[in-house]
């Protein structure tokens, strides 16, 4: 059923989906400060598994009764969903991986074993979650090809005239960059890499897991050749992530996993590889996981994601003006209006662990650690941040109860 | 009792803020150092050693989450006078009994930190055993 887009985002109302944001916690309701780590998921996403399950299960692309092309269908239905949502250009370009860490590595392992040797050079960024910086560090090794990366400036965003000194360095092949940080919430100009690297005859890599919950994401517009999500982390489950890359490069490169399904025809002496996208998928895929991404789209697509960047700018803007009071609190990034609804900070003294540790006696949900971004914090200097993130269910009280539970930590360990 | 005083009771936050044994000895007979990477704790640990393999003094540094440190300053208490063998052999129990708050898994690898880089520092300096959950490496360690 279609559910008409809305023109701003009703919050509160959004909220009755979701039964985790009930749970309690010392008698309060949770405030789920969270959602950068994995966004919680409404009942749409659930009752569809479900319904999956219960009515149209079995496993996909193998057998020829009725109720197994349910299955079949409810499996590629998704990847048009998935295809659509980011603009590609054909659905066969859309890979189902288990997690967009798994998509990257993909990428690194079957196009950079091939494509990258000495001389070459393998560009990231001081941004970059583990999972676009250590597949490119390793495979970068691999091969003899070198390791760089672009610095931030102290706003947490890319200092991008070091480009020219890193493309004097050899060839450029790989630029790998997130679209939005994980850590800092900076969004990133990829299209602006994306013409840099081709220019060099480099392909564009991006990590686009904390962009596509919030914002729209064009592959077309950004100019890459590849792109990166998850499901989990738009309110779909987790288990299930997507790659999308340019045709003529999937087809070029080697297969990843090797196994059932990537294959065409087997024999003692000789393997042939399946077409695409299947190729790339050996084994039985995660099935419902896939329709539940695809119910994952369709709620979030409803709701609009240019609404949903709104809320979270102006949550985001809220939450900082509130943290800006606090002198004892400092704010690592850049301002709100350059950043997707993520808020990395650190309370004077006192190790986030024990700031997330106090804020938890209250009920509020928040991170505290290096984000899987340990670069990014050696480049901040610290060892750790808290970090408060938002979604479409997360309502102002939520950053008024994250602020009085700060003012908690002060007065206990500052 | 509330949750926080649970959790930082007084002496935890005295630990803390004033940790006993703070500072690396120069010379010492063994040295190590850790990382707990999923909260970015960092403990090194020093011991000089006497007759009878003694630990006559153990100094530490470290920055981290105040159950980390606390603990690792609870623990320098607890091991001085005793054998390198003897604390080689401790169990993570006897530490957390001192520590006395109770802890979550994620909670329990900051307050068991600092015991496991001393027992490698006290591996360096007498070839005492490894704890088992951190294998035979001799290299300091990384909780995961």
């Amino acid at each position: 059923m279609a559910v008409e887009t809305l023109p701003a985002l009703d919050a509160h109302r959004l909220r009755a989906d979701f039964a985790f944001l009930e749970e309690l916690v010392n008698g309060k309701p949770v405030a789920y400060l969270d959602s950068a780590v994995s966004t919680q998921k409404p009942r749409q996403v659930l009752d569809t598994m479900r319904d999956f399950y219960e009515h149209s299960y079995t496993n996909v692309h193998r057998s020829v009764y009725r109720l197994a092309e349910r299955a079949t269908e409810g499996f590629e239905g998704a990847r048009r969903k998935v295809a659509a949502f980011v603009n590609a250009p054909s659905e066969r370009e859309v890979i189902f991986t288990r997690s967009a860490t798994e998509a990257l590595n993909l990428v690194a392992y079957a196009w950079g074993l091939d494509n990258l040797g000495p001389g070459d050079v393998v560009v990231v960024t001081e941004l970059e979650h583990h999972s676009n910086f250590v597949p490119w560090q390793y495979i970068a090794s691999r091969t003899g090809a070198s390791f760089r990366h672009i610095p931030i400036d102290d706003a947490g965003e890319l200092q991008l005239d070091a480009l020219d000194r890193i493309a004097a360095d050899g060839n450029v092949k790989v630029v790998a960059n997130n679209l939005v940080s994980n850590s800092l919430g900076t969004i990133n100009p990829i299209e602006q890499l994306a013409a840099w690297a081709h220019e060099r005859g480099a392909i564009m890599v991006v990590d686009a897991a904390q962009a596509a919950p919030h914002r729209v994401v064009d592959v077309q517009a950004l100019g890459c050749d590849f792109l990166a999500f998850s499901s989990h982390k738009l309110c779909g489950p987790s288990g299930v992530g997507a790659l999308w890359g340019r045709r003529e490069l999937l087809e070029a490169m080697s297969p990843f996993n090797l196994g059932g399904e990537m294959i065409r025809s087997v024999a003692l002496d000789k393997t042939t590889f399946n077409e695409l996208p299947y190729k790339f998928e050996a084994g039985t895929p995660a099935i419902a996981e896939a329709v539940g991404f695809g119910a994952a789209i369709d709620y979030i697509s409803a709701i609009g994601l240019d609404a949903i960047e709104r809320h979270e700018h102006e949550l985001t803007s809220y939450a900082m003006s509130r943290l800006a009071e606090l002198d004892w609190v400092t704010v690592y990034g850049p301002p709100a209006d350059r950043r997707a609804g993520i808020v990395s900070f650190n309370v004077e003294g006192v190790h986030p662990h024990d700031v997330a540790q106090v804020l938890d006696f209250d009920g509020v949900a928040v991170r505290g650690g290096h984000h899987c971004t340990q670069p990014l914090m050696t480049r901040l200097g610290v060892a750790a941040t808290t970090r408060a993130s938002f979604y479409v269910y997360s309502i102002p009280e939520e950053v008024d109860r994250l602020v009085g539970g700060l003012h908690k930590v002060k007065a206990s360990l500052g | 009792m509330s949750e926080f005083e649970q959790l930082y009771r007084e002496l935890i936050l005295d630990h803390y803020k004033s940790p006993r044994n703070h500072g690396l000895l120069e010379p010492h007979d063994g040295f190590a150092e850790g990382q707990n990477p999923l909260c970015g704790d960092e403990v090194a640990v020093s011991v000089r050693l006497g007759d009878g393999d003694v630990i006559e003094d153990v100094g530490f540094e470290g920055r981290g989450c105040a159950i980390s440190q606390a603990a690792t300053s609870m623990l320098t208490e607890i091991v001085r006078g005793r054998t390198a063998q003897d604390v080689a052999a401790m169990p993570k129990e006897t530490l957390l009994e001192e520590i006395g708050i109770p802890l979550t898994p994620v909670r329990l690898k900051c307050a068991i930190l600092g015991l496991g880089v001393l027992k490698v520092a006290l591996h360096k300096a007498r070839g005492t055993p490894l704890p088992e959950e951190w294998g035979t490496s001799a290299g300091d360690i990384t909780l995961s």
